[in-house]
């Protein structure tokens, strides 16, 4: 592949950077980044892939925009609000980027799905952007077990963490959090709030740990836990061990097939948080 | 007696063990915190019988969801 003029042009201060240079721009321009959940977090990563070049990016969501999205999930806008949020997210990327090739499946990850939507494309770098911890536990488990990297992160009131996992290079999710807490023990965004930029700050960061792991640049945060905390503005990154006895990526993992932590419901909506 | 908490000092008068540390600290939701204890983490079994001394640093890491919805 060799880049056209309008690339060199439209890339030209990512290709100035000696990290990234034509090579390495070519390299994001066949990466596949796959998004699960286009809300507060991977509306920011969503756009700035895309933005990026990043020739592939498969999105995930089942839901649809709601009028209270609209504070933080900068990818739909106003006139999107009832549309589903992956058409939504599909049309900003196409205005911003057309090159990109957007691949929506408006679906709830489950353990029946979740495979086939990673092998779809066999993207190569998955980015949890989700809301709720069986999910979460969910991209982990599958991530270990098809051996693909993912960027886990979190956001709340005016807190966020992230961490990435790079299979055989440190802990998965499950290592330092070993099970999801019971169902509404931990509050979540709709329940407890969060500052609308917290997305963009903790999306913008997994996706820069998406186009490093593309271009094999610099460090990323596997074995770590950053924290962010806006109101006292400390970022800290929390060293983790890889945990022996994890029960998905351990020596004798007890998990070697998914499952579901909640029966899969296309009836969330009554229900459900973040 | 000194250690460190997140990051931060806290001054404590004995050693005490992970369950009343987590009191001390003031630890959100102490019941689903994750904690490690100078790199390694501590098991929630064995919070009883680790104790928090002189020098020790220690994390809490937190659950934190949030994101798409
Ligand atoms: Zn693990």
């Amino acid at each position: 592949m060799s880049l056209t003029n309008e690339q060199l042009e439209r890339y030209s201060r990512h290709i100035i950077l000696e990290q990234v240079g034509g090579k390495g721009q070519e390299k994001i321009l066949s990466g596949k980044v796959l998004i699960i959940g286009t809300g507060g977090l991977g509306a920011p990563a969503a756009m700035y892939l895309a933005a990026a070049g990043v020739g592939t990016i498969g999105l995930v969501d089942f839901d649809v925009v709601d009028l209270s999205n609209l504070q933080r999930q900068i990818i739909h806008q106003t006139q999107d609000v009832g549309k589903a949020k992956v058409e939504s997210g599909r049309e900003t990327i196409a205005a911003m980027n057309p090159e990109v090739k957007v691949h929506t499946y408006n679906e709830q990850v489950t353990a029946a799905n979740i495979q086939d939507i990673i092998r779809d494309q066999d993207y190569d770098f998955i980015l949890d952007g989700t809301d709720n911890f069986p999910a979460k536990f969910l991209i982990n488990d599958a991530c270990v077990l098809l051996k693909k990297p993912f960027s886990h992160a979190g956001i709340i009131r005016f807190q966020g963490q992230t961490m990435t996992y790079v299979p055989g290079e440190g802990p998965c999710y499950r290592c330092v959090f070993k099970e999801p807490p019971p169902k509404d023990a931990v509050p979540t965004c709709r329940q407890a709030g969060v500052l609308g930029v917290m997305g963009g700050v903790l999306g913008t960061l997994q996706a820069t740990e998406a186009l490093k792991y593309i271009l094999g640049a610099g460090q990323l945060l596997t074995g770590q836990l950053l924290t962010y905390d806006a109101l006292t503005m400390a970022f800290r990154k929390v060293k983790l061990p890889a945990n022996e006895d994890c029960a998905v990526c351990g020596k004798q993992p007890a998990i070697t097939e998914l499952f579901d932590y909640e029966p899969p419901t296309c009836k969330l909506r009554n229900t459900r948080v973040g | 007696m000194k250690v460190q908490v997140n990051g931060e000092e806290l001054v404590i008068e004995k050693p005490v063990n992970i369950k009343e540390f987590l009191v001390l600290a003031k630890a959100e939701q102490p019941e689903y915190v994750t904690v490690q204890k100078n790199d390694a983490f501590v098991e929630r079994s064995k919070f009883e019988e680790t104790f928090v001394e002189e020098g020790d640093t220690i994390e809490f890491l937190y659950f934190m969801g949030g994101g798409s919805r």
